[in-house]
């Protein structure tokens, strides 16, 4: 793997990290309340979002790289113009935002806001009016629900239009009505314990979701089903699917309060590579000094980038030797 | 009582008479509460209320359960000769209190020449009513049992092993990966509540319950016997596997009602912890006060030590005794304890091959005699010293004043060599500053005439010492590091291992090689000896195992040369094989063959990356598994080989002969499991493919109905050239032709 770019542009842990559909830009979200933008290939920092007041604990970019939109521990959600750097509009909730997601015609986005100060975790739905420059938005959400039992911790649109997918606290993985909140489909038993990360395939049929449990799980999107389970040894944070190789990205370790008490080397802050189908660890790639909190695989499936509890962003491009390799013969998989 | 329609109830004409029936009282209608006492001395008048109170104190002495009254007692008479008939009527408050009479007092000397012979009363009489006619007993079908040893006839040989994690016990095949498989599971029969141990020779598995203890057995490990010890927490095997000891924290207490004969735990048993059981038969030989040793938190345990032939079980009293049970009778040897002042410890010399090979040709000639040593501290006059005794001859056989010894703190430890050929006293003592402890091994050769001693003095303290199995050279640890003393999280003592081997022109322990500067601070021997594994063990921060070979070149050299070139090179064959690492590493084992290491991170220890690793003797890994809440790893001992010493050497003889077939069986095997693997993939590769064949129809149609798929389509890739040219210098120079 060619050396890698490790960016330092962030002064506490990195919460979130997207590419943009061309996987020319990287999206970082830090707890220190800045948003930063960089270029992937050299690692340069482009430019920087700046307005929130608190950890921006989430992010998400639309697929023209037009706008982007955070949530953050103020409590509110910002819509910003990638380009400029300007704060578009700003939507206030009653708790802090952990999740947001576009949909996949950019039209609509989810977000969850935290279970707090008696507020109920709350589900919204907002249509984005993509008129205009963007700043006349409606400040009240298409539909809003608050899921019942356990707390909903990340989110995304499936393939199937007018339902939402969430992950669970209690390792739970949904299915809900977008318009009516009521809960279509669901697998109560994903996961053992709370669930960190859901990332979709590109054409959203089925989803990958890490969880403390020290698993992650492949799942149908359709029916929900678990397909394929990667055990790992640590409490996980991030998963990834690779683009157009059978490969997943998992990213975790010891959890940040522990890790004081923990040697780097039983830290396990590694990017773990395994087979998607067969379930095997194939590679580690070393690197971060705390845990792993995110992990993003460039769109066209040439490099990662991976963001740790150390407030290191570390993008990593692929060797040639990456592409060759077939560690199981020359099978064809389908992505 | 009034119901929905307001009405009463009238009693009257409800029919009670089958709950009556049910809960009526039953009174005592039978005799069952009588017993018939035989055995009681013959009186004349004079003394029959003299006899009716002493027996009635017999019984009452005996407990509150089976207190009997003088006036319930009946005597018959005989008018004819004017005496008692020898036997009496004892009437008793209910059939239970009989029934525990019975059991109590059967059998009890009331004098030198009476003893009683109970019975119960309805029991004279159906025996009076018996039927005379012989009726033949139905032949009861013969249940052939499973035999306990069955895992050594396995046809690759391979050995088991057990594995307890979270509740889940599993006994395993170790072999090549594909014959390792589950041996045996079934959480519903085999668990247990504290932990697993197998016996000394692997014919049974123990599980802890609160209830006491099970031992399986068997290839489907059915129950082979149950002993009862409530919230037993300690046991012990006997080396034989005849008997078995156990140790509860909790006194015995013998509540009335419970189940007794001799299995169970009776009235004389309360207030002890430690018991002795009979294997076999199930039976409760002897129960003990476990006496904690003065100055000591934490019991020693095996609190009963046994010879190696299970004749014999001894148990040290601190400062006073060591007393010897003789089994199966469980009683004191020679009706005597060794009365030793001072004792603090002793060890049963183990016995060697020799002796176990031929228990008919010249075993009979000079049965072994036990041997035991023990150490004292100075007492009064009389030094500190080491003694080797016979047993049960109890005459002493070599004695050794151990000098300068007095300072508080001195420390004894005796170490037998497996095969009893010598024996070791770790003496450690503190320097006269008392800042630092240093240590003297004290040797002695108990197979040579006079028993001589060899001192090994060493200024450092040695923390583990460990002879190689069969051989003459042993390991220890030492280390001169000041944090010895004070162990802390993060604080890693730096150690030294060394191997000292016995030199037989100069007749004493020459060391072989120092290996400086490490972290070890356990020695593993192979079972086999030759091969030991020097692993750090309970660290945070390290963990390494290292494999050495101490006869490294021995295979090169030809028969002839070999001594000469060991006694020209000492320490030539000594190599390192491997070197590894298991994180959090707890324990460390060996199988009973000697070519593989197994290491286990334990939950009970903490709580990262738990789990079990196996290697081969060179350090190769063969498989890892990392299990949460892993607990245990037990290698299934083998009993000793049948084959006598010729056979063995036949064996190794012919090893090529033997390992050309095992060569081919494992080609077979290796492509025999390639192949499933590579099916088994094909088969995964092809179950996902249709899955996202069918996927993607799906999201067609789903789309198809919706709206286009925006952005789905690739957008043509356009590709921009920007040529940049940067002017760096410009240079003008004047060129004069």
């Amino acid at each position: 793997m060619r050396p890698t770019d490790r960016t330092a542009g962030h002064e506490r842990s990195l919460t979130q990290i997207k590419f943009n559909k061309e996987g020319d830009l990287i999206f970082t979200a830090s707890k220190d309340s800045i948003v930063n933008v960089w270029f992937s290939h050299n690692g340069e920092r482009l430019g920087t979002y700046e307005g929130h007041n608190g950890a921006v604990w989430t992010l998400d970019v639309d697929s023209q790289s037009h706008f982007l939109v955070t949530g953050s521990a103020d409590n509110e959600m910002r819509l910003w113009s990638v380009q400029t750097g300007k704060c578009l509009f700003v939507w206030e909730f009653p708790t802090a935002v952990k999740r947001v997601a576009f949909s996949e015609d950019d039209a609509e986005i989810v977000c969850i806001t935290e279970q707090r100060m008696g507020y109920q975790g709350a589900i919204r739905v907002f249509r984005l009016n993509r008129d205009g420059d963007g700043t006349q938005q409606n400040t009240e959400p298409q539909s809003m629900f608050h899921p019942v039992g356990s707390k909903a911790t990340v989110c995304a649109f499936p393939y199937m239009s007018g339902l939402i997918l969430t992950g669970h606290e209690s390792g739970k993985v949904a299915l809900f009505d977008a318009k009516s909140g009521d809960e279509v489909l669901s697998n109560e038993r994903a996961h053992m314990d709370v669930v960190t990360d859901l990332q979709l395939s590109p054409d959203r049929s089925y989803f990958l979701t890490s969880s403390k449990d020290k698993t992650a799980r492949l799942h149908d999107a359709k029916t929900l089903t678990v397909l394929k389970t990667f055990s790992t040894e640590t409490p996980l944070n991030s998963a990834a699917l690779a683009p157009n190789m059978p490969y997943v990205l998992l990213g975790g370790g010891q959890e940040a309060m522990n890790v004081t008490t923990t040697s780097l080397r039983q830290g396990k802050f590694e990017t773990r590579f395994w087979h998607k189908i067969f379930e095997e660890e194939v590679g580690r790639v070393k690197g971060h000094f705390g845990p792993l909190n995110t992990i993003a695989a460039h769109p066209s499936g040439t490099g990662y980038a991976s963001g740790g509890e150390d407030g290191f962003v570390r993008v990593h491009h692929y060797d040639d030797s990456y592409f060759r390799a077939k560690p199981y013969g020359d099978v064809e998989i389908l992505n | 009582m009034t119901v929905s329609n307001g009405s009463v109830y009238d009693d009257d004409d409800i029919d009670y008479t089958d709950i009556e029936e049910k809960y009526r009282v039953r009174f005592e209608e039978g005799f069952d509460n009588i017993l018939v006492i035989d055995g009681v001395p013959v009186v004349d008048e004079s003394r029959v209320e003299k006899l009716r109170t002493k027996i009635a104190k017999e019984f009452t002495r005996k407990g509150k359960s089976v207190a009997l009254k003088p006036e319930d007692i009946t005597i018959p008479w005989n008018n004819a000769t004017g005496k008692s008939n020898g036997y009496v009527f004892a009437e008793f408050r209910s059939a239970e209190a009989a029934n525990n009479a019975l059991n109590e007092m059967n059998g009890h000397p009331f004098d030198v020449r009476h003893t009683f012979s109970i019975n119960l009363f309805t029991d004279i009489e159906k025996f009076v009513d018996l039927d005379e006619t012989y009726v033949e007993p139905e032949r009861e079908e013969y249940e052939p049992k499973e035999h306990l040893r069955a895992w050594l006839t396995d046809p690759q040989g391979r050995d088991q092993y057990v594995t307890y994690r979270g509740d889940e016990v599993a006994v395993r095949w170790h072999g090549k990966p594909s014959q390792s498989e589950v041996a045996y599971e079934d959480h519903q029969n085999l668990r247990t509540e504290l932990y697993v141990s197998w016996s000394p020779m692997g014919t049974y598995i123990a599980t802890l319950h609160p209830q006491g203890i099970r031992l399986w057995g068997g290839p489907s490990f059915q129950l082979q016997a149950r002993f009862f010890h409530p919230l037993v927490r300690l046991i012990d095997f006997s080396p034989c596997e005849n008997y078995l000891v156990t140790w509860s924290n909790n006194d015995i207490a013998v509540a009335e009602g419970m189940p007794q004969g001799p299995r169970f735990f009776s009235a004389e048993d309360e207030g002890n912890n430690i018991a002795v059981w009979d294997i076999k038969t199930g039976n409760l030989l002897r129960t003990f006060a476990a006496v904690p040793e003065e100055g000591k938190k934490q019991m020693g345990w095996p609190a009963l030590k046994w010879s190696a032939d299970d004749k014999f079980v001894g148990r040290v009293t601190a400062g006073q005794q060591i007393s010897v049970y003789e089994l199966p009778s469980m009683g004191l040897q020679g009706k005597r304890s060794l009365k030793i002042e001072g004792v603090v410890d002793f060890e049963w010399c183990p016995h060697g091959d020799k002796e176990q090979e031929d228990p008919a040709g010249k075993g009979v000639k000079k049965v072994a005699e036990n041997m035991l040593a023990y150490w004292t501290p100075e007492v009064a006059n009389q030094p500190a010293r080491v003694t080797l005794i016979n047993f049960p001859g109890r005459s002493i056989l070599r004695q050794k004043n151990l000098f300068n010894v007095s300072e508080a703190g001195f420390h004894c430890k005796l170490y037998w060599q497996n095969q009893g050929d010598f024996l070791c006293v770790r003496v450690d003592r503190h320097t006269k500053t008392k800042k630092s402890i240093f240590c003297n091994l004290e040797i002695f050769r108990v197979r040579e005439k006079d028993y001589p001693v060899e001192v090994v003095e060493l200024k450092d303290t040695v923390t583990d010492f460990s002879w190689e199995p069969k051989g003459e050279r042993f390991a220890i640890v030492s280390s001169s590091d000041p944090n010895l003393g004070n162990p802390g999280p993060g604080i890693t003592i730096k150690t030294d291992v060394s191997f000292y081997q016995l030199d037989h022109g100069k007749n004493d322990f020459k060391l072989l090689r120092t290996l400086a500067g490490r972290t070890t601070n356990t020695i593993r021997w192979s079972p086999r000896g030759r091969n030991v594994v020097l692993a750090t063990v309970g660290s945070t921060s390290k963990s390494e195992l290292e494999f050495w070979d101490l006869d490294f070149n021995l295979d090169e050299l030809s028969g002839r040369r070999e001594g000469q070139a060991q006694k020209e090179d000492w320490a030539a064959g000594i190599q390192q094989l491997g070197i590894s690492d298991h994180y959090g590493v707890t324990d460390v084992e060996w199988d009973p063959s000697g070519r593989y290491l197994a290491t286990a991170a334990s939950a009970w220890t903490h709580t990262l990356e738990n789990g079990y690793a196996i290697w081969d003797f060179r350090g190769q890994e063969v498989e890892r598994h990392l299990l949460d809440r892993f607990k245990q790893f037990l290698w299934r001992p083998r009993p000793p080989s049948l084959l006598s010493k010729e056979q063995k050497r036949l064996v190794r003889k012919n090893l090529k002969e033997f390992s050309r077939a095992f060569d081919e069986e494992d080609a077979a095997e290796e492509s025999n499991v390639s192949a499933e693997l590579i099916a088994h993939r094909k088969r995964l590769v092809d179950e996902w493919n249709a899955w996202r064949a069918r996927c993607k129809e799906e999201v067609a149609e789903e789309l198809g109905v919706g709206q286009e798929p925006s952005g789905r389509q690739e957008e043509e890739r356009e590709e921009i050239e920007v040529w940049v040219e940067e002017v760096i210098e410009q240079t003008e120079e004047v060129v004069v032709d």
